[in-house]
C-alpha cells in the first residue's frame, strides 16, 4: 500500500505547502506557527521512513517513480525517484529539519513564522534537488533552495549577514549557471532532460571535460572543494544556528550528491581523466584547510572549516575509483571507496550538525563564539559537555562513532590505489583530532574562564532531546553502518559498471 | 476606377478601442473634477472589451485586409491580448497615484488609449506603412505622456530629450523603409519578403536599408548602443508614466521585429542575426553592469530593462520558430515583471513622497509583509532563479541560441545574469534585511491589492506550470 502512495511527491510538497501555511499564520501567533511548523517536520519525517524500509537495496533501478508531463516542448518531465544515493539522503533531510525545529523554539525571537516556514521550504526544495530524476526540475530545484537559504542568513544572521548572505547567492548561483549550459547542451544531443538518458548519452572527449568542468563549477562550490570554498566560513559564521546545520548537514551534500549523479556517470572518461585534479584538490582540503581550522579563534569558524576537510574526504574516496581501477585491474575495493564517501556524507550531515548546535547552545547563552571567551564549561553545564565531546571525538573520527568509518573506509581503499595519496589523507587522523580536542580543550576543560561561564545554565529537556537524536544517530552509524551501506550496495555497483566503461564513440 | 471597402471586421478590437478613446475625450470634457473616476472606468472597460474582443476573434488563420497593410494572425492577437491586459493593470495602479497628485485628468486615459491603438496597429502591420504609423501612433503618446506632469522641470527635460532622440530614430527608420522601398518597389512585408528572397544580401541598398531599419529598432527597444534614452525617460517621467512605458510597449517592439525582420526581411537572417548578437551582447553587458552602480529604483530597473532587451534578442537572433516563440515568451513574463515592479514601486508611492530610491524599499517587510513577498518574487523573477516564471524565460532563450550552436553567447548571457543577480538582490535586502525609515502603513484598495497579488503569484504559477504559455507562444508563431 505504501509503495502506492506518492511518497516523494508528499515528502517534497508537504514541507513546502505547510511552510506556507505557516507564514499565513503569521508572525503574531508564535506559538502556533511553531507548533504547526513542528508538526509539518515530524510528520514529513515520518513520511519518508517508508522510503527507507520498502526500499529494496538488492537493485540499482530507481524507486518511488513518479512521472508526470511537466514543460511537453522540451521533453521535461516531473519525474521522480530515488536509488541507494538519495534515499540515505532524503532520510537525512528530513530527520535534520525536525532537530533544526526544536533548535529555533526559544531562540528565535524575531519574525519566528517566516523563520519556521524558511526551513520547511527548504526542507522540501532540498528534498526535490535529491529525488529529482529530470535534470530541468533537478536544476529547478537546486536554485530555488538558494533564495530561502539567502533569506534565513539575511534576516536572522549576525553582524555580518548581508555580505555573508550575498556572497553566498552569488557564489552557487555562479557556479550553477554553467550547469544550466551544459544541461541545454546535452538536451540538444539527447533530446530529452532525464538524466538516465544523459548516463547513455555518448559523447566526445572535448565535450565531456567542458560537460565536466561545468559541473565541476556547479558543484566544487556547494561542497565546497578548496578554493572555491570561501564563502563556507562567512555564511556559517553569520547565519543563524539553524541556517548551519542545514548549511553544513545537507547543503555541502547536494554537492557530493550532484558529483555522483551527473559528474562521474555522464562525463566518466573526463573524471577518469581529471581525476588527479579533484584528488589533489580534496587532499589540499584535507590537510590544508586542516591546518587552517587548527588556528581559528572563531568556534563556528572552527567546525566551518573542518566541514570543508571533512567533505574533501567525500570527494577523495568518489574520484580515488579510477585509480584504483587503473592499479588493481579490478572493481573489488572500489566501491568501499564510494560506499565511504557516501557514509561520510551522511555521518558528517550528523557530526556537523551536533556540533554546529552545541555551538548554538553556547551562543544563546553567552552571546559569543570566541574560544577566548570560553573555558572549563564542564562545571557548569556537565550534560551539555558530555554531549559536546561525544561529538568533538566523532568530529576527530573516533571508532565507535560515525565519523571513523567513512573515512577508515576512505583510507583503506586509497592504499589499494596508491600509498602516497593514502598517506596523505591519513593525516586527516592526526589534524583532526588536533584542531577539534584543541577546541574541547579550550572551551569544555579546565579552570573556569570567567564569570560568565561560571553563570552557565546545563542544558534543557529540548535542548537534551535534540542531542539525544544526533547522539543516537551517530553511535549507531558508527556502531552498526550495515543498515546504510547495504541499501547503497545495487547502485554503487552499477555505477562502477557504467563509469569504468567508455563513453566515447 | 471604382472603390472596394476592404474587410474591417478583423480590425474590430482596433475599431473599438479608436472609437472608445475619442468618445472619451468628448465625455471628459463634459465632467466635473470629483466625476473624474468615469473617464478611468471607461478607460478600464475599453481595454478589457478589447481584451475580450480579441480572445473572441482569436485568428486561427491569418487574414490580410486593408490592402495588404494589415494582418490578423494568432501571434499578432495573443500580443495584443497582453499589450490591452497590461494597458488595463497599467490604469489600475496609478489611478491612486495620479489621484493623489492632481494628474487624475481625462488626458492620461486618452493618450494611454491611443497609445494601447498605436501598439496595436504595430503588432498587427503587414507593410513598412503602417508599421511606421503604428509606431508614431505610440511614440507620440509617450512624448506627451512623458511631459504630462508639466510643472515638473525633470519630466520636461525626459520628454524633450525622448522626443529629439525619438524623432530621429523615427529618422532612421522612415530612411530605411525608403531604401527598402528602392530596392524592392514595395512596402508590402509579403512582396519584400519574396522580392528579397529572390535578390539575397548582394543587393547594397538593400542591406544599407536594412543597417538603418535595425538602428531604428534597436533604439525602440532600447537596446545598446541605442539605450541613452531610456534611463532618463524612466527616471523623469511620473512613475505612472514610467509603469506604462516599461510595460506594454515592450511587447509591441517585439512586435516590431518580428513583423520587419523575420516577415519582411527574412531571408536577410545571416546579415540582421550578427548585428542583433552585437546589439544583444552589448544590452546585456552594459544593462546589467551599470544597473550595478544605481540607486534610484527606477533608474535601476531601466538599466534592467536593457539588459532583458538583450535576452530577448537572443531569441530573436537564433532565427528558428522556437527562437521566436521563446522571445515571445520573455517578452510576455517580462512585461508581467516589468508591470509587477513598477506597480509595488507605484504603490510605495504617497501624496507627497515619491518612492524612488533603493532605499524607499528598507524594511518592507515590517511594514507589509505580502507586498515585500511579492516584490522579492518579481526581483529573483527578473534574476531568474527558478520557480519563478523569469527562470523559465531565460532557458528558452538560452535554449534557442546553444540550439544553432552559439554556445558562446550563451555563457555571455549567463555571465551577466550572475552579475545581473546582485543588484536584484541588493532590493531583496533592503525589503528584508534592513530596518525601515517610515513605519507609514502603505494603503491599498482592494481592487489594487488583487491585481498586483494576482500579477506577482502568476510568476510563482508561470514557474511551476510555464507550458501552457510556451505552447501557447509556440502556437501562434506556427499558425
Amino acid at each position: 500500500m505504501l509503495s502506492e502512495l506518492p511518497l516523494l511527491s508528499l515528502v517534497i510538497w508537504f514541507p513546502i505547502l505547510g511552510g506556507i501555511a505557516v507564514l499565513f499564520i503569521g508572525d503574531d501567533n508564535a506559538a502556533r506557527a511553531k507548533m504547526l511548523a513542528l508538526t509539518v517536520s515530524i510528520v514529513t519525517f515520518l513520511l519518508s521512513i517508508p522510503l527507507y524500509t520498502v526500499f529494496d537495496g538488492a537493485t540499482a533501478a530507481m524507486q518511488f517513480q513518479e512521472f508526470m508531463s511537466w514543460i511537453p516542448a522540451f521533453n521535461a518531465n516531473y519525474h521522480l525517484g530515488v536509488d541507494g544515493f538519495s534515499m540515505p539522503l532524503i532520510l537525512l533531510t528530513a530527520f535534520m529539519t525536525v532537530l533544526v525545529v526544536i533548535a529555533g523554539w526559544e531562540v528565535i525571537q524575531y519574525r519566528i513564522a517566516q523563520y519556521m516556514a524558511a526551513f520547511l521550504i527548504m526542507e522540501g526544495l532540498m528534498i526535490g534537488v535529491f529525488a529529482a530524476l529530470d535534470a530541468l526540475l533537478f536544476y529547478v530545484f537546486f536554485e530555488a533552495m538558494l533564495i530561502p537559504m539567502f533569506l534565513i542568513i539575511g534576516i536572522w544572521g549576525g553582524p555580518r549577514r548581508v555580505y555573508a548572505t550575498v556572497k553566498f547567492f552569488l557564489y552557487t548561483f555562479f557556479g550553477s549557471v554553467f550547469m544550466l549550459i551544459a544541461l541545454i547542451y546535452m538536451y540538444n544531443q539527447a533530446n530529452s532532460f532525464e538524466i538516465l538518458d544523459f548516463h547513455k548519452l555518448p559523447l566526445t572527449m572535448t565535450e565531456q571535460v567542458l560537460i565536466f568542468f561545468a559541473f565541476l563549477l556547479g558543484f566544487s562550490v556547494k561542497v565546497p572543494m578548496w578554493p572555491v570554498h570561501t564563502w563556507l566560513p562567512d555564511a556559517h559564521v553569520e547565519a543563524p544556528t539553524g541556517g548551519s546545520v542545514i548549511l553544513a548537514a545537507i547543503t555541502l551534500k547536494i554537492g557530493g550528491y550532484g558529483f555522483l549523479r551527473f559528474a562521474l556517470p555522464i562525463t566518466p572518461d573526463a573524471s577518469a581523466m581529471l581525476d588527479w585534479l579533484i584528488i589533489t584538490l580534496s587532499l589540499v582540503a584535507v590537510i590544508y584547510i586542516g591546518l587552517v581550522a587548527l588556528i581559528q579563534q572563531d568556534m563556528k569558524k572552527l567546525i566551518a572549516y573542518s566541514s570543508i576537510a571533512h567533505m574533501g574526504f567525500v570527494t577523495l574516496g568518489f574520484f580515488i575509483v579510477f585509480g584504483l581501477h587503473r592499479h588493481t585491474g579490478s572493481l573489488s575495493g572500489a566501491a568501499m571507496a564510494i560506499e565511504g564517501g557516501m557514509v561520510q556524507m551522511i555521518s558528517h550531515g550528523f557530526i556537523s550538525g551536533a556540533l554546529f548546535l552545541c555551538v548554538g547552545v553556547l551562543y544563546d547563552r553567552m552571546h559569543s563564539r570566541q574560544i577566548k571567551d570560553y573555558g572549563g564549561v564542564a562545571n557548569t553545564m556537565p550534560v551539555f559537555a558530555a554531549f559536546m565531546v561525544l561529538f568533538g571525538m566523532a568530529n576527530a573520527g573516533l571508532p565507535g562513532t560515525s565519523g571513523f568509518v567513512g573515512e577508515f573506509m576512505v583510507i583503506l581503499s586509497s592504499f589499494k590505489a596508491s600509498f602516497w595519496i593514502a598517506f596523505l589523507a591519513s593525516f586527516t587522523l592526526i589534524l583532526g583530532a588536533a584542531y577539534t580536542l584543541w577546541l574541547i580543550k579550550r572551551v569544555i576543560f579546565g579552570e573556569i574562564g570567567n564569570h560568565h561561564v561560571a553563570e552557565l545554565q546545563d542544558i534543557n529537556s529540548r535542548e537534551t532531546i535534540m542531542l539525544s537524536l544526533l547522539v543516537a544517530a551517530v553511535l549507531l552509524l558508527g556502531l552498526w553502518p550495515d543498515p546504510l551501506t547495504s541499501v547503497m550496495h545495487s547502485t554503487v555497483n552499477n555505477l562502477l559498471q557504467h563509469i569504468t566503461a567508455t563513453k566515447l564513440l | 476606377m471604382n472603390f472596394v471597402a476592404p474587410d474591417f471586421l478583423p480590425l474590430l478590437p482596433e475599431l473599438f478601442v479608436l472609437t472608445m478613446a475619442c468618445a472619451i475625450l468628448v465625455i471628459d470634457v463634459f465632467l466635473d473634477e470629483e466625476k473624474r473616476h468615469i473617464s478611468y472606468g471607461l478607460s478600464q472597460l475599453t481595454v478589457l472589451g478589447a481584451a475580450a474582443l480579441i480572445a473572441l476573434t482569436y485568428a486561427n488563420a491569418p487574414a490580410v485586409t486593408m490592402f495588404g497593410h494589415y494582418i490578423k494572425d494568432a501571434m499578432g492577437d495573443l500580443l495584443k491580448f497582453f499589450i490591452c491586459l497590461a494597458a488595463a493593470a497599467v490604469f489600475l495602479y496609478s489611478r491612486d497615484y495620479l489621484r493623489q497628485r492632481d494628474l487624475f485628468k481625462g488626458e492620461y486615459y486618452v493618450l494611454g488609449l491611443f497609445g494601447v491603438l498605436g501598439m496595436m496597429i504595430m503588432v498587427s502591420a503587414h507593410s513598412l506603412l503602417s508599421v511606421y504609423l503604428g509606431l508614431e501612433l505610440l511614440s507620440l503618446s509617450l512624448y506627451a505622456l512623458v511631459a504630462f506632469d508639466r510643472d515638473s522641470p525633470v519630466a520636461s527635460e525626459a520628454a524633450m530629450k525622448f522626443f529629439v532622440l525619438g524623432s530621429l530614430a523615427s529618422g532612421m527608420l522612415l530612411y530605411g523603409i525608403s531604401m527598402i522601398y528602392g530596392a524592392t518597389g514595395s512596402v508590402d512585408l509579403q512582396v519584400i519578403s519574396d522580392a528579397v528572397a529572390k535578390q539575397g544580401s548582394n543587393n547594397l541598398v538593400l542591406v544599407f536599408g536594412l543597417v538603418f531599419l535595425v538602428v531604428g529598432l534597436a533604439f525602440k527597444l532600447g537596446a545598446v548602443p541605442f539605450h541613452m534614452w531610456l534611463p532618463d525617460v524612466y527616471q523623469g517621467a511620473p512613475t505612472s508614466v514610467t509603469l506604462y512605458i516599461g510595460s506594454a510597449p515592450k511587447l509591441a517592439a517585439f512586435a516590431l521585429v518580428m513583423r520587419v525582420l523575420v516577415d519582411g526581411l527574412g531571408a536577410l537572417q545571416g546579415d540582421w542575426q550578427q548585428m542583433l548578437v552585437i546589439l544583444s551582447v552589448l544590452s546585456m553587458a552594459v544593462g546589467n553592469l551599470i544597473a550595478i552602480a544605481q540607486t534610484n529604483i527606477k533608474r535601476m530597473l531601466a538599466y534592467s530593462t536593457i539588459s532583458h532587451v538583450g535576452f530577448l534578442l537572443l531569441g530573436i537572433l537564433s532565427g528558428t520558430p522556437e527562437g521566436y516563440a521563446a522571445a515571445m515568451f520573455y517578452a510576455i513574463i517580462y512585461v508581467l515583471m516589468a508591470t509587477g515592479a513598477f506597480g509595488v514601486v507605484i504603490l510605495l508611492s504617497r501624496a507627497g513622497f515619491e518612492a524612488e530610491n533603493i532605499s524607499d524599499f528598507s524594511g518592507l517587510n515590517d511594514r507589509n509583509p505580502w507586498l515585500a513577498f511579492l516584490m522579492m518574487i518579481i526581483m529573483m523573477s527578473m534574476a531568474g532563479i527558478p520557480f519563478m516564471a523569469g527562470f523559465y524565460a531565460k532557458w528558452v532563450v538560452l535554449q534557442s541560441v546553444v540550439e544553432i550552436g552559439l554556445v558562446w553567447l550563451a555563457l555571455v548571457g549567463v555571465i551577466f545574469s550572475v552579475i545581473g543577480a546582485f543588484y536584484y538582490l541588493r532590493v531583496v535586502k533592503c525589503i528584508y534585511f534592513d530596518k525601515s525609515e517610515q513605519s507609514e502603513v502603505i494603503d491599498m484598495s482592494r481592487d489594487v491589492q488583487i491585481a498586483i497579488s494576482a500579477n506577482g503569484l502568476l510568476l510563482i504559477v508561470l514557474g511551476l506550470y510555464p507550458a501552457g504559455l510556451m505552447a501557447w507562444c509556440a502556437s501562434a508563431l506556427l499558425s
